[in-house]
This record gives structure tokens, sequence and C-alpha cells, in this order.
């Protein structure tokens, strides 16, 4: 982790609570208001309600729909505000070359637009698919949510966490959030939601904590999301272990090979 | 809203949203209230945080119904049979709130004798004028009592029609107090017998049949509802437009006045009625109305037939009880904040000069003028009825026939490009060669670009502040109509013409500030709440209103909103800065009260009902509390006018409800409504069902054919033809978009979240008629055919009514020609048919046949259209 010294802050995020979500999607346009992200193209879906699909460049919340049938016939429609988790284990930090993604003083992951290069090596580290690159309009290089630097600097909240009308989504201190979450999980498993569990809370879990987690109604895979996210670049290190092992072995067959040979 | 203004007094929402997290139990039913006013929807959240049971009841599982704690899926149109069900459960199994009915509605009150119900004549109530197709409401009057406006001078609408008792009260009675009553309930003519004899034959098993919803669906409300309501809890209602917009919508409204009514549940927090109004500021331009037939406040526009008669026009409408026997007091002040010194109690306050309204007048009936040539000039603003009103293809050949039309929006919307781009002109029905309209497009500044207050649906005035200037020729409302009329003052200036004497007196002083010279919004406001002539010391509130000339009030529901000087409106004090009633956040009216009627909040004697629910009670001098009463504050609870007592000094001081000539909440009303006292079911002009209860199938009052030849109907159940349209469709908006489309087509950010035009329809329906998940679909009835692109949803549900299965298709109405995102435009399926009280579309039920693929082009897509017809048999 980097070491801001005294200019480091206390870790702030989201706590996204879709058990009141509503699907208005007010976060997604307050996003792209605030963070001025192109208009990501015109298409229907089909898919209930949502035409964004997913995160990506030009979106960087995204509000999932999924209808479910229940047994004993009822429906259910759930609704989720996702975001990029800002990992407590970031993979797409590892891999930047260029050093353009960064860790801030809030302990949340940023790509600085003016260094970017768009070699895109983040993308597929990232174990929730949050990056890519802007294609449109032609552009190259990567865009993602900043948690609202900017504002976060300002002393402001997110812009999305600004707009939501029902605290689904809610900003703050980690531990302040992790604490609220557990009481919510506890209230919502005593009214009988089904379903109910934490996503992203436990530091212990694949990516070390989520900055950014959520109260779901359901298996994390009916909203999208990997059952059990793993930092992409956690074996590296055991991995150059190898390599150097591999090595070594080869230079002592080499070398055994070049001395028996004489 | 004359269903609220009739049952309690005023046509507002009986409280404010924030109240809601106080409800045990909430009712959201014609309205999708999380989709269309998700803001507000954070207080129902709260209330289900805290344990509440929020029941959506609607043809559609919406957004609404996936956060509600119960769905009940409902046939379109069968609302009166819903609602009408609980009233009798909560009549047959004695659970209304007895002390609260006998004192506060009027219950008790015996009604004339020739009064007869449409139980007894098969749909009909006493009265009906077959010719005319009106009712006569001389039978419907309390006993001892004759209608208060007399036959000669009868008011259009005061005396009976909707407009002007839309946010204003029920009509006058003669005098105060009831002549008769029986406080036991039991006179087989008091109201209470014959609300239980009306609604005897809503059983769950009637309603479970009209509904298409099981008995046990129905009944798990009734049960939530009664046991949510009394003296320690309390349950609210919510609609919106869901409830408004059918032919017989203002009786869906009452018919939950009534409920609340017998379950106590008016004035309390947590209870009460929501009426969630259709856009930003709806409450606003009806209460400054953009109406025909009423001015501010709700003050009725004279008649024709008054013409010049400034007495009787007085005498007809000021109330023996209650704060409508001011109204010469509001009138005046009315006529001084138009007029100035030029109106003088001489010359009748100008009441010869005023105009005239001379019939309906009505948005609709003026189209069907339009459609016949006889309007020459039509100003649309903030409007885009090319798109948003009911059969669009009419509207669009009408404005065709205009000489000239004025647009004022943001973008070019649909209504003004009829003549190059429109849906006519692709078919070749309309020729731009050969349309004489000539339309002025004038560019309107958004809400950021100018100062001004919203009215909210909550009654609620909210200030905001210019952020940007207006771009270009881009001008505010305020801008517009204030130098119009200035020029149109300076043309006329020296006109002798007898016609132009009242535009002449107008007063048109306003401070002007700018480049482009806008005019001081805070100096309108300051003129709405008003001030003394004289003096100009601003007034504290409508009661200082005076009859003789000394005040000055534009609005006088608004007085009070600049309070000493100071915009009340423009307070921004955080709810969590202070109380959950957040008094000093902006200004409601009337007098900054947020719940109405809030007297009934403490029992007859001033105590709270308990104290789980108290908010306003009477502490042995005044009546005090978080809220502002809804009462003279010092007038104690065992008050008895004297004999010859007038306006609120004839109310007693157990009777809460201050606006209503008898100080209660009618749960029958005796005068006000064009369609009955009390709510029957009619299925909806259009249905694939006859009524299960009458042979009178629709609402025999509403009004048909306005639209003339342009607006034919689809046949409808045992009438040939019918089977060519056998569904039900209901239109709708979305959270992403803005009504018409307007504001949000035009936008990428909101037009993206919803691209296009589609319908929604069940799996089975997608079978019977061969439709498949993201294709398309032409839907289509007597007035036209549109395309959608196909969402098979579980979400809609086949309805079995009456032994039958019925099938609804879902429209979302956004759509136009123009701008970013494009789709045609469910309004063009609808027909003209309206209530006769507001004269409101029946836009949420009529039927429409279905079937795969794009619909014709050009003018394959007419000729399509008329072989429908011609199979059908439409008229």
């Amino acid at each position: 982790m980097t070491t801001y010294g005294t200019e480091q802050k206390e870790r702030v995020g989201f706590f996204t609570d879709t058990s009141v979500c509503i699907g208005c999607k007010a976060c997604e346009v307050a996003c792209k208001e605030w963070n001025t992200i192109p208009v990501d193209g015109l298409e229907w879906t089909g898919n209930s309600y949502d035409n964004t699909s997913e995160l990506d460049a030009n979106a960087w919340r995204h509000v999932a729909f999924i209808e479910q049938q229940q047994d004993g016939g009822g429906i259910r429609w759930l609704m989720s505000s996702d975001v990029c988790k800002h990992c407590t284990h970031a993979a797409c930090l590892d891999v930047c070359p260029t050093g353009a993604l960064f860790r801030t003083e809030f302990d949340t992951v940023v790509v600085q637009e003016d260094i970017c290069n768009g070699c895109g090596y983040c993308v597929p580290a990232c174990p929730f698919g949050v990056l890519g690159k802007r294609e449109e309009p032609k552009d190259g290089r990567v865009f993602k949510c900043t948690l609202c630097y900017d504002r976060l600097k300002g002393g402001h909240e997110p812009a999305c966490a600004k707009a939501c009308p029902t605290q689904s989504i809610q900003f703050g201190p980690l531990d302040e959030l992790r604490a609220r979450a557990d009481e919510r999980l506890a209230k919502a498993q005593a009214e009988g939601w089904q379903g109910a569990r934490l996503y992203g809370r436990d530091p212990e879990d694949g990516v070390g904590g989520f900055g950014a987690f959520f109260l779901l109604l359901d298996e994390p895979e009916v909203y999208g999301l990997p059952p059990d996210p793993v930092v992409t670049t956690r074996d590296l290190g055991t991995m150059w272990k190898s390599v150097a092992l591999a090595g070594v072995a080869i230079f002592g067959l080499v070398a055994a090979a070049v001395a028996g040979g004489e | 809203m004359p269903s609220l203004g009739t049952s309690f007094g005023r046509g507002g929402a009986t409280d404010f949203q924030q109240d809601l997290q106080n409800s045990d139990c909430i009712v959201i039913m014609g309205s999708n209230m999380a989709e269309n006013h998700p803001v507000g929807f954070q207080w129902v959240m709260e209330a289900r945080r805290q344990g509440a049971k929020v029941f959506h009841i609607d043809p559609r599982f919406t957004r609404t119904s996936a956060m509600a704690t119960d769905w009940v899926g409902i046939r379109a149109g069968s609302d009166i049979a819903f609602l009408g069900g609980i009233v009798n459960y909560i009549l047959e199994n004695e659970l209304w709130f007895d002390e609260y009915v006998k004192h506060y509605t009027n219950a008790p009150v015996i009604i004339d004798e020739g009064f007869k119900d449409t139980e007894e004549l098969d749909g009909f109530f006493s009265g009906w004028d077959a010719e005319n197709g009106k009712y006569d409401p001389a039978t419907w009057q309390y006993e001892g009592m004759e209608v208060h406006a007399s036959a000669g001078n009868r008011e259009e609408g005061f005396s009976a029609s909707g407009q002007q008792a839309h946010g204003a009260h029920g009509g006058g009675l003669q005098s105060g107090e009831p002549p008769a009553e029986d406080p036991t309930l039991q006179n087989p003519r008091c109201v209470f017998q014959i609300l239980k004899r009306h609604y005897t034959r809503y059983t769950p098993e009637f309603v479970a049949e009209t509904c298409g919803c099981t008995v046990e669906e129905f009944t798990s409300v009734c049960e939530a509802l009664t046991q949510n309501s009394g003296r320690e809890r309390t349950s609210a209602f919510v609609y919106s437009v869901g409830w408004t917009q059918h032919t017989v919508g203002v009786q869906y409204i009452r018919t939950a006045a009534i409920i609340q009514q017998l379950l106590g549940n008016m004035g309390r927090p947590g209870g009460g009625i929501i009426a969630l109004r259709g856009h930003a500021s709806i409450q606003g331009s009806t209460d400054i109305p953009t109406l025909f037939d009423i001015l501010p406040g709700y003050l009725p526009m004279p008649h024709t037939e008054t013409y010049g008669d400034f007495e009787n026009f007085m005498k007809s409408n000021i109330s023996p009880g209650g704060f409508w026997g001011h109204f010469k007091s509001y009138w005046v002040s009315l006529m001084k904040a138009y007029f100035g010194d030029a109106a003088t109690s001489d010359n009748d306050w100008l009441f010869k000069q005023l105009p005239r309204i001379d019939s309906d007048n009505s948005a609709y009936w003026t189209l069907g003028e339009m459609l016949e040539g006889r309007v020459k000039g039509y100003v649309v603003a903030g409007e885009n009825p090319a798109v948003g009103n009911a059969n669009g293809k009419a509207h669009r050949l009408g404005l065709a026939k205009l000489d000239w039309l004025v647009v004022r929006d943001l973008v070019e919307i649909e209504t003004a490009s009829f003549w190059y781009d429109s849906p006519e002109i692709e078919s070749g029905e309309l020729h731009t060669a050969e349309i004489g309209t000539e339309v002025f497009f004038m560019p309107a500044a958004a809400h950021t670009e100018k100062d001004g207050s919203f009215t909210n649906t909550q009654r609620l005035l909210q200030w905001h502040w210019k952020a940007t200037e207006p771009k270009g020729d881009c001008r505010s409302e305020l801008w517009f109509y204030f130098h119009l009329g200035r020029r149109i003052k300076q043309k006329l200036a020296d006109s002798k013409e007898p016609r132009d004497e009242l535009l002449k007196a107008l007063r048109w002083e306003y401070p002007t500030h700018s480049a482009v010279q806008e005019p001081d919004a805070e100096s309108v406001l300051a003129e709405i709440s008003g001030y003394e002539a004289d003096s100009r010391k601003y007034l504290p509130g409508y009661t200082e209103l005076k009859d003789d000339g000394s005040t000055v009030c534009g609005c006088w529901i608004y007085s009070g909103v600049y309070a000493d000087g100071i915009n009340q409106a423009a307070r921004k004090k955080p709810h969590w800065e202070q109380d959950y009633v957040a008094p000093e956040w902006a200004w409601a009216w009337p007098s900054n009260r947020r719940t109405l009627y809030n007297r009934a909040s403490a029992d007859p004697g001033g105590k709270p009902w308990s104290d789980r629910k108290k908010l306003v009670w009477w502490d042995g001098k005044k009546w005090t509390g978080p809220d502002v009463p809804d009462f003279e504050a010092e007038k104690p609870p065992d008050y008895e006018p004297p004999k010859d007592a007038t306006a609120e000094d004839a109310i007693r001081g157990d009777h809460p409800f201050i606006m209503q000539p008898d100080g209660r909440s009618w749960l029958f009303v005796p005068q006000g409504l064009q369609d009955g006292p009390l709510p029957t079911h009619f299925e909806p002009h259009e249905s694939p069902f006859d009524n299960a209860l009458y042979d009178t199938r629709a609402n025999p009052a509403r009004q048909q054919k306005v639209l003339k030849d342009f607006d034919p109907y689809n046949p409808v159940d045992g009438e040939p033809g019918a089977d060519v349209f056998p569904y039900v469709f209901t239109t709708y908006r979305l959270t992403e978009h803005h009504t018409a489309g307007g504001m949000s087509r035009s936008v990428g950010y909101l037009a993206e979240l919803q691209p296009e035009m589609f319908c929604e329809v069940s799996p089975e329906l997608a079978e019977e008629a061969g439709l498949e998940h993201g294709g398309w679909a032409t839907i289509y009835t007597s007035r036209s055919a549109i395309e959608a692109r196909v969402l098979v949803t579980k979400r809609m549900r086949p309805m079995t009514v009456r032994g039958r299965v019925t099938h609804q298709v879902g429209l979302p109405y956004h759509w136009g020609s123009r701008l970013l995102v494009r789709g045609d435009s469910a309004n063009d399926l609808m027909h003209g048919a309206l209530d006769p009280n507001v004269h409101i579309m029946e836009t949420k039920a009529a039927t429409c046949g279905i079937r795969p693929g794009r619909r014709p082009r050009g003018r394959e897509l007419t000729e399509f259209v008329e072989s429908l017809r011609a199979q059908a048999g439409s008229r």
C-alpha cells in the first residue's frame, strides 16, 4: 500500500444496499453528468429495463435488472447498481506499466487520464470486468469509476451516492459502512428477505475485501458478479519464483551438459 | 381534483410525502410511484424499513411492485370494483372508526327522499337527463336543502362541474349545518345506510371475478388496511394519473376518499390521500391555473350566463359556512392585483368586462373546434399534444387547420414539426405545401436558466434560482408573457374598442433586470402573496384579505408566501435540522400547513386519538402541535355556532373540514360532481367485458365524440366486431423519460437508458399472438396502428375475468418522430372519450389488437386502419 504519510486519509467507499434499489438509474446519470462520460450508444437490448448492459469505459455505474419467477408463481424483480470495487488488492494497479493507475490517499483506485497510454493490460486483469478501453468516441484509453476523486478532494460525496433517492448507495468511511452493513443484513434477514447476503465485505476474501461492497438478495452470479473473485495477480510472486527455479534448473542442466561435453 | 375537493374541501394532496414514513400500511394504486416519483418514494421505503405493509395494486408488476411487500395484479379499469369491495368489507365487518365517522363525516346526514341509487335504477342515480346525457343533482341534496346555486344563475362548474371544484370545494350548500341527521346512523335515508346498500353487492367474490385477482389477495388488502387503522395506527393511500385518466377517474379517487373517511385516516400522521401529480409544478398550474374554467385560487371563471350580474355571481359563490364564506374577499383582492385602481366597487371590480366561458372550452373541446376549422390561433407552452394527448393524429390534423401556432419549448417537438415531419406527412394525409398554418417556434429557457418556484405534489412552493443565463433567443415564460403583454398594451393604448378596456386596465408593472429585461420573479411572488393596497404592507395570510378593495392578492391560497417581505418559498433548512414536519423548508399552501384537516388528528374533545398518532391538539387555550393547525387557532372544541353565524364562524369546534360548508368530510357528495354522489363500478369506455352490475356498461355521463368523426371507437363486449380488438392496453411512463419526451429524448444521458419504443406482453400473450421477444409488434385500434419492440415478461400476467382469460398490453408513451431516440406514439392509439368532471382522457384502459411484425408504412398504414374499422364496424 502506498504511504501518504500525514496526507493519508481514512479509507472510504460505497455500501450498495440493493434491497432498497428502485432501479431509477439516477446514479448512472449523475455519474455521467459529473464525470462528463460520453453517451454509450442508443441500443435497445430487450434485457428487462437494462440498456446499459455492463460496466465499461463509458458506464461507471450500471444498474442490473433481474426478473425472477418465484416458487409459488410470484415475481421478483431485483435491481442493483454495480460499480468498480476499489479492491484492497487491485490487480489493475499491479499490472499498469505507466503508473496511470494509482492508489489515492483515500485508498481508492484511480486511472489518471493524462498518463494512461491505452496499453490495456488492466482490462483482463480485473476479475470483475470493470475496466474497458474507450472506443466510442475514438480514444483508446481506459476509464473507470474514480469514486469521484475530485469531489472527495473537495469534501463532497461521490455524485452517484448524492443522487440516490433511497440511500441504496451509501458513501462513507469503510469501517463505518461495514458496521452499518452488518446491522442491515441482520435486519433484512430478520424481516425475511430471501437470500440476503453481503458481497465483498470480507477483508479475508480473494481481493482483500472491496472498497465498494454490496448487500445482495441472491447469489452474485445472478447479478453477473463472480462468486469468489480473486486478484488475478495473486500468483504472480509464486509464478516468478517458479520461473526463477526453472531458470536455475535449466541453467544447471545446460551447465552440466556443457561441462559433460568438455 | 374535484374528487378530493368535494370530499374534503381542497383539491390537493391531503398530506406530505415525508409523512409516509409514519404510515403503518400504504396502498399505492393507480400509481407507479417508485418509477415516476422516485425521490418521494424514499419515504415509502422508510416506512417499509420500519415494518409497514406496502401494497401495490396495479395491472402491471412495476418497479413499485418490486419494492412493495405485496403486489396485487388487477385488470386495468376495474379499480372501483376493488375499492368498493373494501368499502363493503369495512361495513359488513363493522370495522369503521365509529367516533370519527359520526363526528367528522356526513354519515349521519339524511338525504332527500327523492334520491334513488344506481342499485334501484340499473346504473343510474336519480336525476338523469337522458336527452342531454347529464345529471340534475336536485335529489342528491341534504334533506331540507336545495341546490345552492339556483337555476338561472347557475355557474357552469360551481354547482356541478369539476375543474372549479378541482382544487377547491364541493360546491355550496344552502346553509351550513344539515337540517336533518341521525347520529345513530340507523335512518334508512342517512348517508351511512345509503352507502351500505350501494356497496352490498361488492363482495370479495365479485371483486375477484371483476378484477381478475384472487379472493385471498383482495382480503389480504382489506385485513391489512383495517388492522392498521384506528386510534393507534394509520394507513395512507397514494395515487397518480393511473386513477385520474379514466372516463370515471374522479370516482376512483372518491372511492379511496370514502375508505379513508370510514377508517378515520384523514388529517392524521401517516394517513391521508397522497395525490401524486403528473410532473413538476402541475399542482402549481392548477393553483395559478392554466385551466379554462378557473382563476387563481380555484375561483370560478364567469360564464356567459352570468354576464354583468356581479351580485348574483357573488351570491351563488359565497358559502354559508366555512372559509368559502369569504369568497368576495378572495375575488376582489384578485381583481385589485389584476387591475389596480381601475377596479372599484362602483364598476363591480370590472366584472362585466371579464372574459367568459360559454361551454366546456377544455383542451379536447378546443381540438374538436379546431378540427372543424373554428380555431384561428393556438399557443402551446410546455406541452407536446401531438405525442402526449389521446389521439395524436386528430391533434396533428387539427393543427393543420389553424391560421397560426405558437410553440414554446426547449427543443423543436413534434407539435411544432407536424407540418413537415409527422406520421400524416409520411402517409400522405397531410402535404406540407397545402398546410396554411404559420408556425412560430419560440425557444424556452430551462428551469436552471430562470428564477421562479415549483409547486410540488404536496402543495409545497419551492424557490429556485437561475444558475446560468439562457442561451441565444431562449427566454423564460415570465419574460415571454410579460413582454407579450407589454407590447399588446402598447399597441392597444389608443384603442377605443370596449373589448380592449380590460387589457388597457391591466396592471403590468414589474421591475426588470439584465440585458434581456428579465422581469423580477420575486416581485410577481410578492403580488401573488398579497399586500395592503395603501401601505404596501405584506399580508401574513388569506384571513387578512378584505372585500372592499383595500387588499391586493394574486392568489388567495398562496397568501403569506411573501409574509414579512421574505420569500418563504426560498427557505432551505434541511429536514435533519428540524422535526419531520420540516415547516422551515419552503412553504406549503394554505398557511404552511403540511397535513390538511389536521384538526381530525384529535378527537372531538381536542385530545390526540393516541399518543402514537398525535399531530395537533387543544391545549386548553389553543390548538398546537408540530404542524400548523388547519383550524382557527383559538376556536375551542366545544364551540357551537350562533344561529346567524357565517363563514368559519358557522363551523362547529368539532368539525375539522373547514372548507366545507358543514365542516365535515363528505362520504356522499350532494353537489359538485357530474356523474353521481357515490362511486359506482363502470367498465372503461372501451372494454372487452360488460358490466357485471348493470346493463349500463360504462359511465353514462362520460363525454363522447368530442373529437367528432376523427375519433372512431372500437366495438366493445357483446357488439359485433369486438373480437378485432380483443386485448386491453394501458399507457404509462418510465423513470428514464419525461412525459411526451421533449425533455428526455433530447438528452443523450436519458435517451440511452430507454432508447426505443417497446411494448410489454406476457409470455402467454406472446404465444397466442405469435410475438417474439426482441422482435417487432404492431398494435392497433380504430384510430391508428403503431409499432414497438416486443418485451416478453412475466411481469405482465393474463387475468381471468368471469371465467374468461384476458391479456393486457403495456405501452410507454414517450416516443415520437423526432429527437435522439424515435418511435411511434402510444397515444396515437387512444380515443378521446372523457371523464365528465375534468375532461381527461382514458389512457389507462382501452382495447386493442396486436400482431407480430412492423406496421405498414405510408399510404398502406391508412389503408390498414381503414380495413380494421370496416372489419370491426367501428363508429
